[in-house]
């Protein structure tokens, strides 16, 4: 195991996961975003296999197992949506779907 | 007596129930069925009136045949059905009592109700709801039998609010008029005043005495259970609801509008039955009033007597032939009240049935007159006709000399008996009254008679009168009779009547030999009195000049007379104009303002606050993750700072 | 100098910058092969941590399927669509950077001062223990097939439904089919598709 202490994971996962929100809110093509979201969830995973190793289980990792699988179902959804979007609107821009308000 | 024990009763009236079952089996068949049965429903409405009073009969039989005697070994039959409600050891029963004062209420319901019964298929022939008229005929029936059968003060109610319910609908049985329907409702107000004071004396004495039997009541109040204080705001109460529904002082000025209903409805509902309904839930619980530390019977003499001089003046001056009879009726339950006031229970009784005999007698009499003349009430307007519709103008005869009371018709006996009564207990003032009204009654009932009856004959132009037909006579023929004879069941000797009561009512001090007979002889003398002024005012040639020298000499009391002396006009300014300018200032500031402003208002508020936070949907999913991240923050910044700390 | 310090210093510097750089990439594929390198490095710290086979997984699954759909997707939309540079919500950059910040500062605050709330665990060494005997994969299907089974069956039924799903999404709505032409041309349009579309 690595003498690297896990606070210096922990450290990467946030700034990573902080990095995918900024990403999230800043970028306007849809794919992009569906990325960004995809990298927060791999922060998420890196402190959950951290987490792991601090506790001395699998746990952590069997969580990690199965983000992936969601990741999976998630991505195939998210993308079957945005094409079905792409083509009623001939864009991927979210912002141009704002027809739910006031 | 026999006081109730908290168990269910026992039950040994065979036919208490058979007796109101029958009119209400009645009612229930004409409201279902009433337009399809047609002219079968009169026939139908009256045999069951009919059936009720042959149960009567044999209930009065079973009466009899139980060992008779006084105080300790009253004859009373109960009959329970079930227990209504039971609370800790408050019970109420469901039952019914037949005992003396019952069985004799029940004879004249049932025997005048079933005779107007007969009488109305003649008069109500011509009318399009033949069916529906029966059927609240039958009910009110029904309900006046569970009034004065209940043995607690609940089961009379259930028939107090049956019989007030079926006045309501039957004052108001034209009620495409709208003058009817106002006279119904007026009815029905005024009556919810009393009823409402029945109603709280109900519930005091449920407390105060634990029980709601008649009984039961009474032996709290003899025995001092329920006395002084408790006793006379109990008492004042019952009596409350007494002069709402008997039309006493202040509150009987529904019962001149209620003639707006059919003729029979006025002879039965309200002047032969529902109206004494008062007087005889007086006499059931006169101990109570006996126990009242606050002399609460000599109240009730002296509201009676008032009552009775003064709608016998605005009777005096009235042309409406039916408001006459109507005011008559109102006085001569002031006689009764005046009767039970000076402690004479079972006379005040005697007077009733012998009132319920000539009153609705007059009254069917009158609406066979109306029938003949087109439905013409103004006395102004007809003249001489006994001779042109004998059947009628004989019996009415029969009713006015009763009422007047002149020997040897039913009237005398029980007015003579009311008046010794008042002198026997002292009361000289109200003996005054008492024969004052005797002396007003025998002036404007001769006057009605007189104008109506005697004479040239005088008809409204384009009328053919003629006789009552032959189920109106039916009815006219017996009341007739009994106004006549019915003074035989009280005749001086025997007494039969007083004695037959006593055990329910005790024995009413009366006056003895010498005074009795000098009593007797006044009052004849005042009636006769009565009568000649009316005949020299009314009949006499010449009559017309004197009529007008005295209306001009007593100029302001006569117009008084004539606009029933403003009564009706003070509650208006009184009690009407106050409640409508409430109820304006409830619908105009209290509701339109305060309470809609409030409603609105609120709406208002909503809108508008809405307007500025609509803002916040702006549709861009980017800025609701913006607002997730905004809560992220904050959350986590707490959680933060709370663990930190 | 350790090399695992080494390793993870790399691991580091790749993750955090490739994430930076896919901020400022203007072109989506860019941004995907910027999420594949720092999946990369994320793979590498997932060894260093001892999670042998979800770093195998990470590399297969996500840096290979997933990344390959997503370039997938770019490609069938149009790679020559690029973003403007302005941002037409007013405040949502100012928040998006401005509460990053905080939340950055706060999620690190808390990962070096916060370990010691790990409670519970057996520690590091426990992991090292496991993943000698019985080993890593060994390990973890034990927990996923005994305490984690339910989930598992879950997670079959999580695809199946996602499968159906998509199938109903992507199938063809009558004449209009996703691979005609994309680029441009909007008159081209079905009137019929035109109404379906409020302005």
């Amino acid at each position: 195991m690595t003498s690297v202490s896990p606070e210096y994971f922990l450290a990467l996962a946030g700034l990573m996961f902080t990095i995918g929100v900024v990403g999230a809110l800043t970028r306007r093509n849809a794919i992009v975003i569906f990325m960004f979201i995809e990298l927060m969830l791999n922060a998420v995973n890196l402190a959950f296999v951290t987490f792991s190793r601090m506790h001395g289980t699998v746990d952590g990792q069997v969580v990690v197992f199965f983000v992936l699988v969601v990741a999976a179902a998630e991505v195939v959804v998210g993308l079957a949506i945005i094409i079905s979007i792409f083509r009623r609107r001939r864009s991927a821009n979210v912002d141009d779907v704002n027809l739910l308000k006031w | 007596m026999t006081f109730a024990a908290s168990t269910l009763p026992t039950d040994e009236a065979t036919f208490a129930q058979l007796i109101f079952g029958a009119p209400l089996l009645g009612a229930v068949l004409l409201l279902f069925f009433g337009k399809r049965l047609g002219k079968l429903s009169g026939i139908i409405g009256s045999a069951t009136v009919g059936i009720a009073f042959v149960f009567g009969v044999l209930s009065f039989m079973d009466l009899t045949s139980i060992a008779t005697g006084h105080g300790e070994n009253a004859r009373v039959l109960t009959k329970s059905w079930f227990t209504w409600i039971e609370v800790g050891d408050f019970n109420v029963h469901m039952s019914l009592v037949i005992d003396q004062l019952s069985i004799v209420m029940v004879f004249v319901i049932t025997g005048v109700g079933f005779l107007i019964h007969v009488y109305s298929i003649g008069y109500m022939s011509s009318e399009e709801n033949y069916g529906r008229f029966f059927a609240y005929l039958n009910l009110f029936i029904a309900a006046m039998l569970l009034l004065v059968l209940g043995d607690n003060l609940l089961v009379m109610f259930i028939g107090w609010e049956g019989v007030g319910l079926c006045s309501y609908l039957l004052i108001g049985f034209w009620f495409e008029d709208r003058a009817n329907a106002t006279a119904a409702k007026k009815a029905f107000v005024v009556n919810r005043i009393g009823d409402f004071s029945f109603l709280l004396g109900i519930f005091l004495l449920a407390v105060s005495a634990g029980t709601l039997t008649f009984a039961g009541i009474n032996e709290s109040a003899v025995s001092g259970a329920i006395g002084g204080s408790m006793a006379t705001v109990g008492a004042l109460l019952l009596f409350g609801g007494a002069a709402g529904k008997s039309a006493q002082i202040p509150l009987y000025v529904w019962l001149p509008d209620a003639m707006a209903g059919p003729t029979p409805v006025s002879a039965l509902i309200h002047a032969a039955t529902m109206v004494t309904a008062g007087v005889y839930m007086v006499a059931r619980t006169f101990p109570l009033f006996e126990a009242a530390s606050f002399d609460v019977l000599l109240l009730v003499a002296w509201v009676g007597g008032a009552t009775a001089v003064i709608t016998a003046i605005v009777a005096a001056a009235e042309y409406d032939i039916k408001k006459i009879l109507a005011y008559s009726t109102i006085s001569q339950l002031g006689y009764m009240f005046l009767a039970l006031g000076v402690g004479a229970y079972s006379i005040a009784i005697f007077h009733l049935v012998t009132h319920a005999f000539f009153k609705a007698l007059m009254f069917l009499g009158s609406g066979s007159v109306m029938h003949a003349l087109d439905g013409e009430t103004d006395v102004r307007r007809m003249g001489g006709l006994r001779k042109v519709m004998p059947i009628t103008g004989w019996t009415f005869m029969m009713g006015w000399l009763a009422i007047c009371g002149i020997v040897p018709f039913s009237g005398f006996f029980s007015k003579d008996a009311i008046l010794a009564g008042a002198w026997a207990d002292g009361q000289y003032v109200l003996w005054g009254l008492g024969v004052a009204t005797a002396a007003l009654t025998a002036f404007y009932m001769s006057r009605l008679y007189l104008r109506v009856f005697e004479g040239g004959v005088v008809m409204p132009e384009g009328t053919h009168a003629h006789d009552a037909p032959p189920t109106m006579a039916a009815a006219l023929i017996p009341l007739g009779i009994l106004s006549l004879a019915a003074g035989a069941l009280n005749f001086p000797g025997g007494l039969t009547f007083e004695h037959f009561l006593e055990p329910v009512l005790g024995e009413p001090e009366v006056a003895h030999g010498l005074t009795a007979w000098l009593l007797g002889g006044a009052a004849t003398v005042v009636a006769v009195g009565g009568i000649a002024v009316a005949w020299a005012l009314y009949l006499r040639a010449g009559g017309l000049q004197v009529r007008d020298r005295t209306e001009r000499m007593l100029g302001p009391a006569v117009r008084a007379a004539r606009n029933k002396l403003y009564v009706d006009r003070t509650y208006e300014t009184l009690i009407l104009q106050p409640g409508r300018d409430l109820a304006v200032f409830c619908t105009e500031v209290v509701d339109r303002k305060i309470i809609d402003g409030a409603v609105n208002g609120t709406g208002k508020l909503v809108a508008g606050s809405s307007e500025l936070l609509r803002r916040l949907q702006t549709g861009y999913v980017r800025n609701y993750a913006a607002a997730f991240l905004v809560g992220v923050v904050v959350v986590f910044s707490i959680l933060i700072v709370r663990v930190a700390a | 100098m350790n090399i695992e310090v080494v390793v993870f210093g790399v691991s580091f510097v790749v993750a955090l910058g490739s994430s930076i750089a896919m901020l400022f990439a203007k072109n989506a594929v860019h941004v995907a092969l910027f999420l594949v390198a720092a999946q990369v490095a994320l793979a590498l710290t997932f060894l260093l941590q001892g999670a042998y086979f979800i770093a195998a997984v990470q590399i297969i699954v996500y840096a290979g399927a997933i990344m390959v759909l997503f370039l997938f997707v770019v490609m069938l939309l149009g790679v020559d669509r690029r973003e403007a540079l302005i941002e037409p919500l007013s405040g949502q950059r100012t928040i998006a950077v401005g509460l990053g910040a905080l939340l950055a500062a706060e999620i690190v605050y808390v990962a070096v001062k916060g370990t010691e709330f790990v409670i519970g665990g057996r520690g590091e060494d426990a992991l090292v223990t496991i993943n000698e005997d019985p080993g890593n994969v060994k390990a973890l299907a034990r927990a996923l097939f005994s305490d984690y089974l339910l989930p598992f069956e879950a997670t079959s039924v999580l695809l199946v439904v996602a499968i159906v799903g998509v199938m109903v999404l992507a199938r063809r709505m009558g004449h209009e089919g996703f691979l005609r032409e994309t680029t441009e041309d909007e008159g081209s349009e079905g009137a019929e598709t035109d109404a379906e579309v409020p302005a």
